[in-house]
């Protein structure tokens, strides 16, 4: 089987990467993560020997840039916002209704599997077979991995 | 399902547009060296018209009637995989072509990669390249020039087979006797690009 051109897999799967990578990264980070995404997997695609699922290879290669970016952040120093000195020069031009959700704070801190299969299960909507073969697991762990997530995320929320 | 997981299902960001993506990708890419074939598509009298560029020069022009997505697929398979769509690259090609059907340039003046064609067939089109503008040629003519002048007959199927119309000018080899011969574009077409340069196809 030949390889599609690359432009096939940019409009076939852009906005649903995207979607997933909001969802790991937050909808700052995403769109960066998403040309990096694609840059590695054009880097690496004429070595592909076949076209099997090369959306479970996009997602696989997705999942690490979102790993990187996570682990990136957790180790820079953090600014605290003191309140009502926030700067004012923060009307922010798009409203990021991620960003200032605690749900979604704690999604990026989930472990990377739980955060992929949380994002998976609801962001996209995916059942636990599609999730298994994009994260190439079984359906078992896919399964755990979600319901590990949702209780963590659970107590997080509750608190 | 629970009020967690159903806030989880709206994560209300916007989605991305995969036209903005693939423009920055191609950026990237062209920075990287990794844009291996460039994409775009021009306008012009005989309807939308695909250009493919690589870093060596034109290597592929099509008419709307072969289906652009299908002919991306013939360029990834027989060029690179590394196919995007990426205006920008393709700039002077377009400007060429878009002034060759202005009626403000008889000859086109970019470097070709000939990848897509080989052997005799390559050198029936790169003596097809050398007819100018407004003049014929015969398919022995360009089989002679090719090397073969008893080979009318292949110089045909070679011409039939050309991966650069209009740039390189297959429209311009017809039959000895001055018969219109045929044309992947439609006979129409060669007509209509006949016409353009000032000669009466009959």
């Amino acid at each position: 089987m030949n390889l599609p051109p690359f432009q096939r897999l940019v409009d076939d799967h852009a906005i649903e990467l995207h979607r997933f990578l909001v969802g790991c990264v937050g909808p700052d980070a995403a769109e960066d993560c998403l040309q990096e995404t694609f840059m590695a997997a054009l880097r690496a695609y004429p070595r592909l020997r076949h076209a099997d699922n090369l959306r479970a290879w996009l997602y696989t290669i997705a999942h690490r840039k979102a790993t990187d970016t996570v682990r990136v952040r957790a180790r820079r120093p953090t600014t605290v916002a003191l309140d009502g000195l926030t700067p004012a020069a923060e009307p922010s031009t798009a409203p990021a209704p991620l960003a200032d959700d605690g749900l979604w704070s704690a999604v990026r801190e989930l472990p990377a599997k739980q955060r992929a299969a949380v994002v998976h299960r609801y962001v996209l909507d995916l059942d636990y077979r599609q999730i298994a073969e994009r994260m190439g697991t079984s359906e078992d762990a896919a399964r755990q991995n979600v319901s590990a997530g949702l209780r963590r995320l659970r107590v997080e929320v509750d608190r | 399902m629970t009020d967690l997981e159903r806030r989880l299902s709206h994560p209300g960001t916007p989605s991305v547009d995969p036209t903005q993506v693939t423009a920055e990708l191609a950026r990237r890419a062209d920075a990287a060296g990794l844009l291996d074939v460039a994409w775009a598509t021009l306008d012009t009298p005989l309807g939308p018209i695909a250009v493919f560029v690589t870093p060596r020069g034109l290597v592929r022009v099509a008419y709307d009637r072969e289906n652009f997505g299908d002919v991306a697929e013939e360029v990834a398979e027989q060029v690179s995989p590394r196919v995007l769509v990426a205006p920008r690259r393709t700039d002077p090609v377009r400007a060429q072509l878009d002034e060759y059907f202005g009626e403000r340039r008889h000859r086109f003046d970019l470097p070709i990669d000939w990848t897509l064609v080989r052997g005799f067939n390559q050198g029936v089109l790169r003596a097809t390249a050398e007819i100018p503008f407004g003049e014929t040629a015969s398919y022995g003519d360009v089989a002679a020039a090719a090397g073969s002048p008893r080979a009318a007959r292949a110089a045909g199927n070679a011409l039939a087979g050309n991966p650069i119309p209009i740039v390189v000018p297959c429209h311009r080899v017809i039959h000895a006797d001055g018969g219109l011969g045929g044309y992947t574009g439609g006979l129409d077409n060669k007509r209509f690009l006949l016409r353009l340069e000032g000669v009466n196809p009959g």
